[in-house]
Order: structure tokens, then sequence, then C-alpha cells
């Protein structure tokens, strides 16, 4: 036996929490009514062995690489040109809330005026509303504004995106070194400089690893979108499974795995050439 | 008169007192030296001529002008014609020396020229003989992370050097360097002070440096002026008293930044 003297500490509180989010999670469970007991029912299994027997082989006939082609090509389109139009208004909003530009934080230790405080909860507000709502909604929403098509997605990725970025920039403005950007600001270089100058070098590798991932999400994110109407690749998986066709499915998924080994490769590229 | 101080004091924001009282007058072209213990309030004292902190009591006057009277972008304005070299100069690691230098003129530049400087760096033989004259020139288009700490030290004062400005600050500005290059390097800043008629205030822990670059010496203690004199009229006691109970001549400080840990949420 260990002399009490010797025992961890921390060792009762670790049981406690462990046994705390036992508790807690235990409702949870109740109330999402998993029981994965049903995975292993013979009826079920049958059922989705049958499904799942049908992706094989993957659908290759000349016709539909073609259509698959396009449908890809669409998706990749409406997951950039989304990204760009978020990125249009993320930057902007992004160092609008953040602190890290405050001339009046620069002489005054990092603490911010009262008035450059309450200034940025506007711009935080419009961030949390746009990123509230789920791209999908907006898709159902612009679906029903501009028909079916990827106009629907492009939008849809756009307003919630730049939600989502400008909150993640301004934090990561903010969680870079302030000293060099306040260095500048007191040597009397403007706001936008002192940004351009101070914090961009830091976070630049950040910003760049987020975007790529986001980029990466929207792919994503299109996909979904797809089977509400806002075309991609996501319409075309709908459109097949609607017609049992798992081979096609199959084949999409595929194309849907290189999409994002690829945009995993991008990403380690481009970061790789920042360092 | 470049700068003056009128009963200036500043008590940070948990209470602490870092200065109180100072009174200061110090004329255009003149090279003074702050000497003190560490924690007199030297560093605060160069912060409030730089605009870097504002005073809690007292008025200020730098280069004719009331800085806290200002307008943001009058201040703004003032502020490019004050240079502070900072003790662990704050340059991002991962920005190339020349980049780093040019960056002491945005205060001067147009938008324009310093966005376009961000692509291509728009007066490299400027930087470049800034450099020289700290015989740093072959760090040009090394990365900031690349220098050692006495080779940051001195891109820091190159980056001062090529703003031009008409008031240089310099906080412990060879804390970092051996004492010859520590020697080298006032002697620098003051040919550049003596040059250009430009007034030079620099902290120093060496009581032996600002006797010998510096005619007139200001002693700090506890957040007051102990003595404000010109170096050669200095008495031995006065420095006894000055660093009383710092027997123990304090070790240069390592000038390591606290480790940045970043998170990003993801989803």
């Amino acid at each position: 036996m260990l002399k009490p003297a010797l025992r961890d500490p921390a060792a009762l509180p670790r049981l406690a929490l462990a046994l705390l989010a036992i508790i807690i999670l235990w409702p949870g469970i109740k109330l999402s009514e998993l029981d994965l007991g049903v995975l292993f029912d013979a009826e079920n299994s049958k059922t989705m062995g049958s499904f799942l027997s049908g992706f094989w082989p993957p659908a290759h006939d000349s016709e539909f690489l073609h259509i698959l082609l396009r449908a890809t090509l669409e998706t990749l389109a409406i997951a950039t040109a989304g990204m760009a139009l978020a990125l249009l208004l993320a930057i902007p909003c992004g160092l609008l809330a953040s602190r890290a530009l405050s001339l009046s934080a620069a002489h005054r230790n990092g603490r911010l005026a009262w008035w450059s405080l309450a200034l940025r909860w506007p711009v935080r507000g419009l961030l949390i509303v746009l990123r509230s709502v789920p791209e999908v909604v907006w898709a159902l929403l612009f679906v029903r504004a501009v028909g079916l098509g990827p106009t629907a997605g492009v939008l849809a990725i756009a307003i919630t995106y730049s939600g989502m970025l400008g909150k993640v920039y301004a934090e990561i403005f903010e969680s870079v070194d302030p000293r060099p950007a306040r260095a500048l600001l007191v040597a009397g270089s403007p706001r936008l400089m002192a940004f351009a100058y101070g914090v961009l070098p830091n976070a630049s590798a950040e910003m760049l690893s987020y975007t790529v991932y986001r980029w990466e999400c929207a792919v994503r994110a299109s996909v979904v979108m797809g089977f509400v109407g806002a075309g991609g690749l996501g319409q075309q998986i709908d459109l097949s499974l609607r017609m049992f066709a798992g081979g096609e499915v199959a084949s999409m998924l595929l194309t849907f795995l290189l999409l994002v080994l690829l945009a995993d490769q991008l990403s380690r590229l481009l970061r790789a050439r920042l360092q | 008169m470049t700068v003056t101080l009128q009963g200036v004091g500043l008590t940070h924001a948990n209470g602490q007192v870092a200065l109180s009282d100072i009174d200061l007058t110090i004329n255009a072209a003149e090279r003074i030296a702050i000497i003190g213990p560490s924690g007199a309030g030297k560093t605060t004292l160069l912060r409030l001529l730089a605009t870097s902190l504002q005073p809690s009591t007292g008025s200020i006057s730098l280069l004719e002008q009331q800085p806290w009277a200002l307008s943001a972008s009058q201040r703004q304005r003032l502020r490019a014609r004050i240079g502070l070299i900072h003790q662990a100069p704050p340059l991002p690691p991962r920005q190339r020396v020349v980049t780093a230098i040019l960056a002491g003129k945005l205060g001067a530049w147009s938008l324009l020229k310093s966005l376009l400087n961000l692509f291509y760096p728009v007066d490299i033989t400027g930087a470049q003989a800034a450099l020289a004259r700290l015989d740093l020139a072959d760090k040009l288009f090394e990365r900031c992370d690349q220098l050692s700490g006495g080779q940051l030290q001195r891109a820091g004062i190159a980056r001062v050097l090529y703003q031009g400005p008409q008031l240089i600050l310099a906080d412990e500005p060879v804390s970092a360097m051996d004492p010859v290059l520590a020697g080298h390097t006032l002697s620098v800043l003051n040919n550049e002070a003596a040059a250009r008629g430009v007034t030079l205030l620099a902290s120093l822990h060496a009581v032996d440096l600002a006797m010998a670059h510096f005619p007139r010496v200001i002693g700090v203690r506890a957040g007051r002026i102990m003595f404000d004199l010109p170096s050669d009229q200095i008495s031995p006691e006065q420095l006894d008293t000055l660093y009383a109970n710092e027997k123990l001549q304090p070790t240069p400080e390592v000038i390591t930044p606290p480790p940045l840990v970043v998170q990003i949420p993801r989803c």
C-alpha cells in the first residue's frame, strides 16, 4: 500500500469529475433515444446490407462520369464563390470586432476605453446573427427566392461563413502578440498599416489554415445544400438515392473523399510556404 | 524646449504608483541618460514620453505640443516624430528584417506606399544604410526570428534610425549586447543625435556607459528623480544612494517574450 502522504491529491477530484460527467451524460443519451441495439437487429442489418451492397461496384460509365465531373466542378464553384463573398464581409467585420487595432488600448496597457468596447458590440452581434442560422436554412430560403440552382448555395454559404470567419479572424487577431502592432501605433502608424505590419505576419498562418479548413467545410455544406435543390454533387446524390442507384452514390462519395483530401493537401502546401 | 514635464505622476490600474512629481525640462539636441535600480520607473518614464502611456496627473509637452490635448489623428502625426527603441524590440518573428526596418516610416508614408511596400520593399537602400550603421547589413533579407537577442536589439535601433524622429527614446537599448558592441551602438545613437540635432534619452543599467556617452544624467529611484546633473558632476556618494540596497549588480535581463499559445476554435 502507498503511504497516505504519497497519494496523488488530484485523484479524488478527478474521480468525482468522471462520475459527474457520467451522471450528466446519462439523461442526454436517454433524451436522444440512442439505442445501439437496433444496429444489430437481424431485420435491420439485412435492410442496410442490401442497401450497401448496391454501392458496389461504383458507377464508372462515361456518361455518368461526365455528369459527375460537372457536378463536382459545380460544387467546387459554389464553395469557392461562397467563400470569396464571405471573405469580403468577414475581413472588415473581423477587423472591427477585434480589439487588436484599438488606438485607445495602445496607451492604456491593452485596456479599451468604454466607447471602444461599446462600438464592438454591434459588429459582434451582426456576426452572431450571420452564423447562428444554419446554411441549409438559408439555402431553403434562397431556393424559394432565386429558384433551384447554385446561386442559392453560394448566397447561403456567403452569409453563414462570413459570420464564422469574421468571429474566428477577430479571435486570431486578438490571440497573437499585440506588442508589434502597439509599437507601430505608438510610432504614428495608421491602424490598418499597424495591422498589416504588426498583426498579419503573426496571424497569417493560422488565418490561412482556418480559411482552407472552412473552404473544405463549404464543399461539404454545398453537398448538403444540394439536397434542398441548391445544385452541385448534393443534388446528384439526392437524385441517385431516389433512383436506388447505389453505384452512382458510391462514386460520388469517393469523389467527395478526394475533394477533402485535396483540401487537406492544399492547406499543408500553403502552410509550408508560409513557414 | 523639446520636452517639458510638470508634476507628472502615473498610477497603474492596480493602484501601484509608478511615477510621482516628475518635473523635467529637456532642450532640443540634448543627450541624456536615465539610470536607476530596476523597477525605479525608467521604462515608465520613457513610455510616458513616447505617449505610450497617459499620465494620471500633471502635464506633458512634447515637441511644442500637448499630446493628450490633441485629436487622435493629430496625436498620430506627433507620434511619427518620436521614436521609441524597445528593450525587447517587438518585431514579428516571421517578418523579414527589411520590412521591419521600413515599417519605421509607416507614420510618414501614404497608405498606398505602405501597401506597396508589403509586396516589394520600396526603399531597400534606405533600410540597408540604417542596418549598415549597426553592422547588420548582411541580415537585410533574413527573418526576424533568425536574429540573436543582440542583433534583434540592433534591428530595433535601425528601425528608429530609419524613422528619423526628432526625439529618440531608448529603453535599455544595449542590454543584450557585449560591452564592446554596446559602446559602439551607443556611439552610433549619439552620433546620429548630434549630426541631426535630435534629442536623445536613453535608460541604461550600466552606469559607466551612461557616464561615458551622455553629457547629462538623470537618476531615478522609486518613481522619483533623485538627481539631474551633468555627468561630470555626479559624485560616487550620489550613485551609492541611488543604488542603495542594490549591491548585487543585476545581471542583464534575458529577453524572452512569453510563449504565445494560440487557440483556434474549430467549427
